[in-house]
């Protein structure tokens, strides 16, 4: 098979010891953030914009507007934060695990020039309670960051000082989501702010804060050293850059494969080893639970945030769930609706009872005598109203894997055995 | 460490309770947070029992209830179902002669369900306390249970 992986992200990913800075400094880093040192943190932001670099958590949004949103907000308030979201709860998502466990620098170092970038003295890496590698990992590199000069009083000389703690989540998806993600950072229960305020105008202990994913972060280093021009020539005009994808499932070497992108679903589903043991393609869900099944007629499909968007399916967070011939989307679905009732927080009414509701109707669809077109309508119509409605995305989810799931398998979900 | 011990390690300011919730129940034999705990754990922030309670009930990796000695977490993700996750967590259910959310009467293993682990190249996945296990069957179930039972033998 011709395509081939363009490791940016992951270039030390496996061939240095991440255990040890001095490997990464001799692999060149730590050169962005010298770099960046010696720039306004103006034109630090400027660069990330001018990359297009768009957040890899999800949402896909300029990280460059991001940064100089926080960065403008609020001129009186004493203090900024940065807020490094390595929360990774997406079903079927494993790149920021990888970044940390494999080359915890990068993405440290990517949280720095962040920093630096909106003038915050105080970053905390929030990162999910089971990831026990990935802690170990970040707490040793910050460790040694500090001992090397990158952090504490006076980095590098610059006069800018930065302090980065670890925070421990507990077992929330929802605290993934960013204005959650504060309330827990405050030692609170994981339940959604209402938004506006965005964090950029009022996040963590009510200061402008910067939340970046980690895969988001460990883009920052490359940009600032090689420049906009090189970021450039991987990707699209209007996703650039690499896109580190976790491809799992029916297909024979499942693992994460960092490609640029617009590569089509196909040439990525060849690069994982194809189709298990020969099988037939029938489904993928992307993106995770909160992304959407698409069937083989999107196999051709380049992966861009926009192309996917307007074809009614998602990038998300880049995960991709392969299904085969025999796999029944019915149980998959299920487990999604299931999961969302379970991470549903109750503050807010349409996802509490709709997230319980789906379930419920889901469970009719396997057991009804009567009309299971209607139900699966239905349920369609109900998630539409909880997208209306909910909250925070947790509650404007659910209306993802459904409705995709209806479109493309429709008749399978409406047939009397599952 | 006592109680007050692992609590008097963190600064009285509430954005530190899920550290010091995850602290004390580390700390305890039975992987659970006690009433005496959270108590504790109020007064040094300068917070309501009620705060510290409702926090704790919150998260999921947080128990009020006493557990086993090896937390088994299973993954229940729809990468970890679509590769039949559930034929393992039938085989743990019946090596270990409980049910899920339920523990040995040895008190050695609780039996939990857990969201995405993130080891989907290699599922269907397991966590026993901190250790990841992968590609799993019921033949790898009976061996790894086996290896936690000797060790408590000896």
């Amino acid at each position: 098979m011709s395509i081939q992986e363009t490791r940016i992200v992951l270039k030390n990913a496996g061939k240095i010891n991440p255990l040890s800075i001095d490997d990464y400094i001799r692999a060149g880093g730590y050169a962005g953030l010298r770099k960046a040192l010696q720039m306004n943190p103006a034109d630090v932001i400027d660069e990330l914009m001018e990359a297009g670099l768009r957040g890899r958590g999800g949402a896909g949004f300029s990280t460059g507007m991001k940064q100089k949103f926080t960065s403008e907000s609020c001129q009186r308030c004493p203090q900024r934060y940065v807020v490094v979201n390595a929360d990774e709860g997406e079903p079927g998502t494993f790149k920021d695990r990888i970044i940390m466990e494999q080359d915890p620098h990068l993405y440290l170092e990517g949280t720095i020039i962040a920093a630096w970038a909106i003038q915050a003295t105080q970053a905390y890496i929030y990162i999910r309670g089971e990831y026990h590698e990935s802690i170990d990992k970040t707490q040793k590199a910050i460790e040694d960051a500090y001992a090397a000069g990158f952090l504490g009083k006076n980095i590098l000389g610059s006069g800018f000082d930065l302090d980065v703690e670890i925070r421990l989540g507990a077992g929330s998806y929802l605290c993934g989501e960013e204005l959650t993600m504060l309330e827990s950072l405050e030692g609170k229960r994981g339940n959604p702010r209402i938004k506006p305020p965005f964090p950029a105008e009022k996040g963590v202990f009510g200061m402008p804060t910067l939340v970046n994913n980690v895969e988001t972060l460990a883009n920052a280093p490359l940009i600032i050293a090689n420049g906009r021009e090189w970021y450039r020539q991987f990707g699209t005009e209007r996703s650039p850059g690499t896109k580190i994808f976790t491809i799992s499932g029916q297909v024979n070497k499942p693992g994460h494969y960092e490609v640029p992108l617009g590569v089509p679903l196909q040439d990525l589903i060849d690069l994982a080893g194809g189709m298990r043991n020969g099988k037939k393609f029938k489904a993928a869900l992307l993106g995770g639970a909160a992304g959407t099944f698409v069937d083989a007629s999107m196999l051709g499909e380049k992966m861009t945030y926009d192309n996917l968007r307007e074809k009614g399916a998602t990038l998300g967070s880049g995960a991709i769930i392969v299904m085969a011939e025999g796999d029944p989307v019915y149980d998959i679905l299920h487990n999604c609706l299931r999961f969302f009732r379970h991470e549903s927080c109750g503050k807010c009414v349409p996802c509490r009872v709709g997230t319980t509701q789906l379930v419920k109707q889901a469970d009719q669809l396997k057991s009804a005598n009567g009309d299971r077109k209607k139900i699966l309508e239905q349920m369609v119509l109900e998630s539409q109203i909880m997208a209306g409605t909910s909250l925070c995305p947790l509650g404007q989810s659910p209306i993802l894997p459904l409705e995709s799931a209806a479109k493309y398998f429709s008749k399978e979900l409406c047939t009397t055995h599952h | 460490m006592s109680t007050q011990e692992i609590i008097q390690q963190f600064e009285p300011k509430q954005h530190n309770l899920l550290h010091i919730l995850h602290a004390l129940q580390d700390a305890h034999p039975e992987n659970y947070i006690t009433e005496e705990a959270l108590e504790a754990a109020a007064g040094h922030l300068g917070v309501t029992k009620s705060t510290v309670y409702g926090v704790a009930r919150y998260y999921t990796m947080f128990s009020l209830k006493p557990r086993g000695k090896h937390i088994i977490r299973v993954c229940a993700s729809p990468v970890c179902e679509l590769l039949h996750v559930n034929d393992i967590i039938a085989a743990l259910e019946e090596e270990l002669s409980i049910k899920t959310g339920e523990t040995t009467k040895d008190g050695l293993f609780t039996l939990e369900l857990s969201e995405c682990l993130g080891q989907c190249q290699e599922a269907p996945s397991m966590m026993i306390n901190d250790k990841i296990f992968n590609n799993l069957t019921s033949a790898r179930i009976r061996e790894v249970i086996q290896s936690f039972k000797d060790e408590a033998r000896k």
